[in-house]
């Protein structure tokens, strides 16, 4: 069947302009995306877990969250409660659902922390070379090199349990990959056409950075950022299982799988049903990821 | 030419691809004496394809047929791995284009010579260490012990390229091909490989397929020649007889030759016609 | 003799980044330190003391000095092996730390062992049958490795494997009955029964090792086989891997001999990492099982404010991982002729 119309301009071999060949590239590797069956069930469960997070009050009663019903305690899953109750009585299914929005908001907060730190370890670095590149990639290398995990675990004892202080630790660990990548596409922009251009007309180096160089980064680090979403929610949630994240009676997945701990033989599904949404959750990022990084970087997969 | 050691007729190689399947080789012929026959062609045109056919080395994918395509006595059509896997090395060898890809960087190179030998004539370890000291002396290595013990890395392109003559002929080939043997190569160094391989396939009785882009080295060395365009021979004569050759890509070439004897005020440029696509009688 | 300099050269950068690495390391365990919340000078002198004492009490333990100084003082203790008392424990915390840690290793060591033994064929055989089911297995293998709660899988498998199943063993290191019966020389229990000769200890340690062991090792797998599987797919498209088949070797021969060699020298750094996140991974698989090393060392500490057995265990870990660095930097050149001569391609 040949393409007929709009899919004939998007796929055509000689494109009319720039603009044409580029909405015809990113329309190749849409399809090319929407063929693979794992990029798209990894799509399929991010989106998921945005419209959980969004709609949960829709999707189950709030104060069910919290809401302690003593004589309810430990029931297996049934209609009235689907994924049963834990300890406290509580109905495991509404907290589940309340627990996307903290995981949400871990990655996103994080996200947050890193990108900037990230970025503005990493551009100055390509951008100015010399002594400020050596001491902050050396600074960078110190920190690729130390053990990740438990550095956040000791940040976290030291700052105290939380959630904001879990997201600090994770970010204060997580950026060095971020500035080595700005600072490798930096240095792969810096001798080209338009920022020269942009030189010569006077512009300093920060209004450099920031409107022609940052701009062109960002793509390949978002793309880094949710290869890393997994790894980022497994470590929240060991932090949440440890203690140190979220406090009760927050619905944090990871401190539910602890808090069933204690009756797995007798009541396997209060810490199986968290857990199973911590694994597909991050097994839908890393699907995501390699999907995007399959058509992004053929070479790595 | 009295027997032929190689002979292959309306061979055909076609690669599958995302638009369509592309046919590397289209139906080629000739045959193989002792002799040394060169084979030149631009880049593309299917040299590298014709020699691994032969050694039943393309990838899976590539699709092969033939209507001859013999070694000696035995026919190469439709023979499984482990079929050719007895041939190479032991009948046919092969010799590539660059040795500091084509040896393992992390053995010694006498013991990577050592292994064709131990894996063809399975005389043990000890008899083949001094076969390949011995194969090191035949191929003009002076200190063979030190040689031995070297890692590719430490021996220039010429003593590497000898090394891999020496790992492909230590069993005792019949034919051998050699793939530009001499491409990456400083010119000095070129002729005194030629000459070893010239050495080595006359002492042994061989036929020696010479593949290179070259015209100038396969008409000097060469007893006779195959000129390949786009997966065809477009010609096949003597070297000596190249003067006289037909064929319109052929004539292309040699008027692109630089010639010493006479100053041209620009360089040809190589004319191409649809027409030679099509099979020559 | 230019060789000799560059070996110099390499070896004098190496010093230089492994102290650059255990400064910034101390420094940012310094840092740690000073920003819990709780004041260490009340924690002595208790919330009552007269506001004289306090600072007597605050000059003793050296805290009214510059940060500079400070810092300079806590560098030298910690190279002294001083790492402070365990306030749990009551002990000298780096006694404390070789106590737990062979526990930690054993586990890991065991768990390695797993990863490498199945994660290199499997690897190895994703490359040589790319798109095959194999290679389509060790993908998703990956997938689902890469995304596996760690603590989760483990009460998992406590809960099928030893409460339904009954095959392994249950928490901790060995039974109660079992404890305390052979010598400690290595810390390494499955080592210092068999030492020791009492083959029913070594039985029960090896049936506690099974289940975390093979846990950890299936999500090392994960990484190792996965390496391994592009490592390979580099090599087999390298000329030498064709001239080795055009002299006769067996595709086995040229895979597992030729290419597997080429592959060790980067897999070396694979498995150091893998060593690495399983050593950090203990805080959380410790827990789980209830293995009394490292892990579950620092995480009592974690939970009771014991800032100088957090930070001790977290340069302990640290210096393992700089170890572990240097390790492979020196053994680069061992595996790789090309590398002492910088013809590394
Ligand atoms: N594995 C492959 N898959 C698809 N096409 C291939 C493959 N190998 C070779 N080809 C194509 O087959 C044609 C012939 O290639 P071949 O390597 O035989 O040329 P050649 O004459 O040796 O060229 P050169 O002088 O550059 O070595 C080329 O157009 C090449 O692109
Ligand atoms: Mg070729």
């Amino acid at each position: 069947m040949k393409p007929v119309g709009w899919q004939a301009w998007l796929l055509t071999e000689t494109p009319g302009g720039r603009a044409q060949a580029r909405a015809g590239r990113w329309y190749r590797n849409l399809r090319r995306f929407a063929r693979n069956p794992l990029a798209m069930s990894g799509l399929f469960v991010v989106l998921a877990l945005i419209a959980v997070a969004l709609a949960a009050p829709l999707l189950a009663p709030a104060r069910a969250v919290v809401l302690q019903a003593l004589p309810d305690r430990l029931l297996p899953p049934s209609l009235a409660h689907p994924f049963g109750t834990d300890e406290l009585g509580r109905d495991l299914y509404a907290r589940v659902v309340f627990g996307a929005r903290i995981t949400l908001s871990i990655v996103a907060m994080v996200a947050l922390i890193v990108l900037p730190i990230g970025l503005g370890i990493g551009l100055p670095a390509g951008y100015f070379g010399g002594w400020i590149d050596l001491v902050l990639m050396r600074l960078t290398d110190i920190f690729l090199a130390f053990p990740r995990l438990i550095l956040a675990l000791a940040f976290a004892a030291a700052l105290g349990p939380g959630i904001r202080n879990a997201v600090i630790a994770i970010a204060l660990t997580a950026w060095p990959p971020y500035a080595r990548l700005a600072r490798a596409e930096t240095l792969s922009l810096r001798a080209r056409e338009f920022v020269l251009a942009a030189e010569l007309q006077g512009a300093s180096a920060w209004r450099i950075l920031r409107t022609q160089i940052l701009p062109l980064c960002l793509p390949s680090v978002i793309i880094r950022l949710t290869l890393d979403m997994a790894g980022i929610i497994l470590t929240a949630a060991g932090l949440g299982f440890l203690g140190l994240g979220a406090q009760p009676p927050s619905p944090e997945w990871g401190a539910m799988v602890a808090s069933g701990r204690d009756v797995l033989l007798d009541q396997w599904w209060v810490a199986t049903i968290p857990g199973l949404a911590i694994f597909v959750v991050s097994l839908g990022f890393n699907l995501l990821g390699d999907g995007l990084r399959e058509i992004f970087d053929p070479r790595a997969a | 030419m009295s027997e032929i050691l190689l002979e292959v007729a309306d061979l055909r190689v076609t690669y599958p691809g995302e638009g369509g399947d592309f046919a590397a080789l289209r139906g080629i012929g000739f045959a193989l004496g002792r002799e040394r026959l060169g084979i030149v062609g631009e880049s593309g045109s299917g040299k590298s394809t014709a020699g691994r056919a032969i050694m039943g080395l393309l990838p899976p994918s590539a699709r092969v047929g033939a209507e001859v395509l013999r070694l000696g006595e035995t026919d190469l059509r439709g023979l499984d791995e482990a079929g050719f896997r007895r041939l190479r090395g032991r009948r046919i060898g092969m010799v590539l284009q660059d040795p500091k890809y084509a040896l393992n960087p992390l053995l010694r190179v006498g013991e990577q010579i050592a292994e064709t030998h131990r894996t063809h004539l399975r005389q043990g370890r000890r008899a083949a260490r001094q076969a390949a000291l011995a194969m090191l002396e035949s191929v003009h290595i002076r200190d063979p012990a030190r040689v031995y013990r070297a890692f590719p890395h430490e021996l220039s392109g010429g003593m590497g390229q000898r090394v891999m003559i020496a790992m492909m002929l230590i069993a005792g080939p019949e034919v051998l091909i050699a793939d530009e043997p001499t491409s990456a190569l400083d010119a000095s160094v070129q002729r005194q490989v030629l000459a070893i391989l010239d050495e080595q396939v006359r002492a042994r009785g061989m036929g020696l397929l010479l593949i290179s882009h070259n015209l100038h080295l396969v008409r000097a060395f060469c007893d006779r020649v195959l000129v390949m365009y786009a997966g065809r021979v477009v010609e096949s004569c003597r070297a000596s007889e190249l003067a006289a050759a037909r064929h319109p890509y052929t004539r292309g070439l040699l008027a692109a030759l630089p010639d010493l004897a006479h100053r041209r005020a620009r360089l040809p440029v190589l004319a191409r016609d649809p027409d030679w696509l099509e099979p020559v009688r | 003799m230019d060789a000799a300099v560059a070996g110099l050269r390499r070896l004098l950068r190496l010093i230089l980044s492994v102290a650059a690495t255990f400064l910034g390391l101390t420094l940012v365990t310094f840092v740690i330190g000073r920003l819990i919340p709780i004041d260490p000078v009340l924690a002595v002198v208790g919330e009552h003391a007269a506001p004289s004492v306090y600072r007597a009490a605050r000059a003793r333990m050296g805290l009214d000095l510059p940060l500079s100084v400070q810092y300079l003082r806590y560098l030298r203790q910690i190279l002294h092996g001083d790492f402070g008392t365990s306030v749990i424990t009551g002990q000298p915390v780096l006694t404390d730390l070789l106590h737990v840690f062979p526990a930690t290793v054993e586990l890991s060591l065991a768990a390695l062992l797993i990863g490498l033994g199945l994660g290199i064929p499997l690897g190895v055989l994703a490359a040589t049958r790319r798109g095959g089911a194999i290679d389509q297995a060790v993908r998703l293998l990956s997938l689902f490795g890469y995304s596996m709660p760690v603590f989760w899988l483990g009460l998992i498998g406590l809960l099928v494997f030893y409460a339904r199943l009954g095959w392994v063993a249950g928490p901790g290191r060995l039974d109660v009955g079992f404890e305390d019966m052979v010598p400690e020389r290595s810390g390494l229990l499955l080592l210092d029964s068999a030492l020791a000769g009492q083959w029913d200890v070594m039985a029960n340690a090896a049936a506690h090792l099974l289940l975390p062991a093979a846990i950890l090792g299936l999500l090392s797998l994960a990484f190792i086989a996965r390496m391994t599987r592009s490592f390979m797919l580099g090599q087999l498209s390298q000329e030498y891997v064709l001239a080795a088949r055009a002299k006769g070797l067996s595709r086995r021969r040229v895979v597992w001999v030729h290419g597997l060699r080429n592959i060790a020298v980067p897999l070396i750094t694979v498995i150091a990492l893998t060593f690495g996140s399983l050593l950090e991974g203990a805080v959380l698989t410790e827990t789980v099982f209830a293995w009394p090393g490292l892990g579950l060392y620092m995480k009592n500490s974690l939970f009771n404010a014991d800032m100088n057995a957090v930070i001790g265990g977290t340069i302990l870990i640290g210096v393992v991982y700089i170890g572990l660095n240097l390790l492979t930097d020196l053994l680069y050149p061992l595996l790789d002729p090309r590398a002492d001569t910088g013809a590394r391609r």
